[in-house]
């Protein structure tokens, strides 16, 4: 299994010495301010370090705008020459790229769409009811989810969706909703804790029902942690690999890091092509996060240290 | 839990719209996640093939497992590929935090990259290392005269582990870094000044200081990362497969081939195990972390 993000949520107690404030300001902030000058040779380890991380994502993107002849001549490292985008088009016909892409693009939005509101709804319901067992132990039941990795439940629900028709996409949007729940409800009730009731108790003078509340006041209020959510959610659901490769059972109803299995038993040596592929099956991720970092770097804090 | 007052006796009705709201998740996570784990510790004391006919075997699944060599072998390759890994993304981890929270040029745009790793898919970056480790690594070997690195890593049975270690490193070390920093950002700055009149050196004030102030993101790091690490899947599959032969086959691997090898109700037993296992680390975790009040 992947590093799934939101199993970083797992430290749920510890304590919050890091306060909001604090946090949110984020990552330009110096922490040390002593001595006036940068350190310049710190500067040049971390570039130098950095390049550990660029090498595999170069590689990948250089190879993948190759020519077939250039690609198979044993340099990884060399630059395209000449710039050729056949192994893009050789790609998006072999992995039969649209159609991957669509049901990694429906499984991600239904993944994200029904954590943040199925989160959402139960934390609120949580959290306003936090003095009826019932509610309280709906919670620690729900977060119970973080005890239970795939893999030790993955042959009942292979079987189980088997039987109830969900061994397609669906059922895998339905598992990656559930597996990312845990850490949406736990970031939602921490917030939700912080709203005032103040701010409610108006509302409800207003006249508005539960349900307004909801979804004109608390909702909206939501936002931020729903954004980090959904990101999570969206990482972990278009990465995955091992759910829908055990879930789904149609081969051509899987997902763009599954069909990329083609390339270890046929094709192989055709590296423009299969790097080409690999590329657009990572880029949306990258791209959303070049995007978004903020919430992701905050996200991964918030899961941490919040309690 | 910060709520953790003492229950008032409630005396107010529950609005029937707040059941509403909370019944989905409980009913589908019942469905999906608590009864596949139910069903799946009641076969692990039949003999059940995954259909058809099965009979109770008791704890025959159980003790079979301690004397089964691939069992074993799987458990033996995973702990101690996670307990290589977790030491050595922590260790990377922490200098780089220590380094992203110094005074330098370019901090904002060093994060951006050094978290990368985190949002790539695995299976899909451990294909491009098969072909580092297998194409490039071995050009380099054979250039350099460097036997062992000649051929590739990953076709080595004493040595493919390496290569997995290095991939699961590398997608791990964003997660970590970022809790390191936010436990570095909580250090409050005047106790390195107090250190700096004192006339400590850099290096005394990072172990003496510093790392006994962020312990506890230390703890939670360790055991996290440890977790993690034992669920390892992806990635092998991008790399080895579990191979050459079965030298680095997980203990997920090793579980999911009850789905195709006919001993269903065995791997169950393997997985309610590796459950048990996953939950008292998780116990532990949970213990420490709550224990403490000012990490």
């Amino acid at each position: 299994m992947s590093m799934q993000p939101a199993l970083i949520a797992e430290g749920i107690e510890a304590t919050a010495t890091l306060e909001d404030g604090k946090a949110r300001r984020g990552p330009a902030r110096a922490v040390r301010s002593r001595g006036n000058k940068p350190s310049l040779s710190l500067m040049i380890v971390l570039l130098l370090s950095a390049i550990t991380v660029v090498i595999p994502l170069y590689v990948t993107i250089s190879m993948a705008f190759k020519t077939q002849a250039q690609a198979v001549d044993g340099n990884a490292f060399s630059l395209p020459a000449p710039f050729s985008i056949d192994g893009f088009v050789t790609a998006w016909n072999l992995t039969n790229f649209p159609a991957a892409f669509g049901v990694s693009v429906v499984v991600t939005a239904g993944t994200v769409i029904g954590t943040v509101l199925l989160g959402a709804l139960a934390s609120y319901a949580i959290s306003r009811n936090w003095d009826f067992k019932r509610f309280r132990w709906s919670f620690f039941y729900l977060l119970a989810a973080m005890f239970i990795p795939f893999p030790v439940v993955a042959l009942p629900q292979i079987q189980l969706t088997g039987l109830l028709g969900l061994d397609n996409p669906v059922g895998v949007t339905i598992l990656h909703i559930m597996f990312q729940l845990s850490f949406s409800i736990l970031l939602f009730t921490a917030f939700l804790r912080s709203i005032p009731a103040e701010l409610e108790e108006s509302a409800r003078l207003d006249g508005a029902t539960t349900w307004q509340t909801f979804w004109q006041l608390i909702f909206p209020l939501l936002a931020p942690m729903s954004a980090t959510v959904g990101i999570f959610a969206f990482l972990a659901s278009w990465n995955d690999f091992m759910m829908p490769s055990l879930i789904t059972s149609n081969p051509a109803l899987q997902t763009l890091p599954v069909v990329q299995s083609i390339f270890q038993t046929q094709f192989s040596n055709n590296y423009n092509v299969s790097f080409a592929s690999y590329l657009m099956a990572m880029a949306p991720a990258i791209i959303v996060y070049l995007f978004t970092q903020r919430w992701v770097m905050e996200g991964v804090t918030q899961g941490a240290v919040k309690g | 839990m910060t709520t953790t007052t003492a229950p008032r006796r409630p005396r107010r009705k529950i609005e029937g719209i707040y059941y509403a709201f909370l019944v989905p998740s409980v009913l589908i996570f019942t469905i999906a996640i608590t009864l596949p784990a139910l069903i799946g510790i009641f076969f692990s004391f039949t003999n059940s093939i995954g259909f058809g006919e099965w009979e109770f075997v008791g704890l025959i699944n159980y003790i079979a497992m301690f004397t089964d060599p691939a069992i074993l072998s799987s458990y033996l390759f995973t702990f101690g590929f996670a307990a290589v890994t977790v030491v050595l993304v922590n260790a990377i981890a922490f200098l780089l935090a220590v380094g992203l929270t110094a005074k330098i040029r370019l901090k904002t745009a060093l994060r951006t990259v050094f978290v990368i790793p985190m949002v790539v898919s695995g299976i899909i970056i451990a294909y491009v290392f098969n072909f580092l480790f297998s194409n490039s690594l071995p050009a380099f070997g054979q250039a350099t005269g460097i036997g062992v690195l000649s051929e590739s890593i990953l076709a080595n049975p004493d040595l493919a582990w390496v290569g997995i270690v290095i991939v699961t490193a590398w997608q791990a070390i964003p997660g970590t870094l970022l809790i390191y920093i936010a436990g570095l950002l909580a250090v409050p700055g005047d106790v390195y000044e107090a250190a700096d009149l004192d006339g400590a050196s850099k290096w005394q004030q990072l172990f003496r200081i510093t790392l006994p102030l962020v312990v506890g993101y230390v703890i939670i790091n360790v055991l996290l990362g440890f977790k993690n690490f034992l669920n390892a899947y992806d990635v092998i599959v991008g790399l080895t497969n579990g191979g050459p032969g079965t030298a680095t086959r997980s203990i997920p691997m090793t579980i999911v081939t009850g789905f195709t090898g006919g001993d269903y109700a065995y791997q169950m037993a393997n997985a309610t195990m590796f459950f048990v296992i996953v939950v008292v680390i998780s116990l532990l975790q949970l213990r420490i972390t709550r224990g403490r009040n000012a990490i």
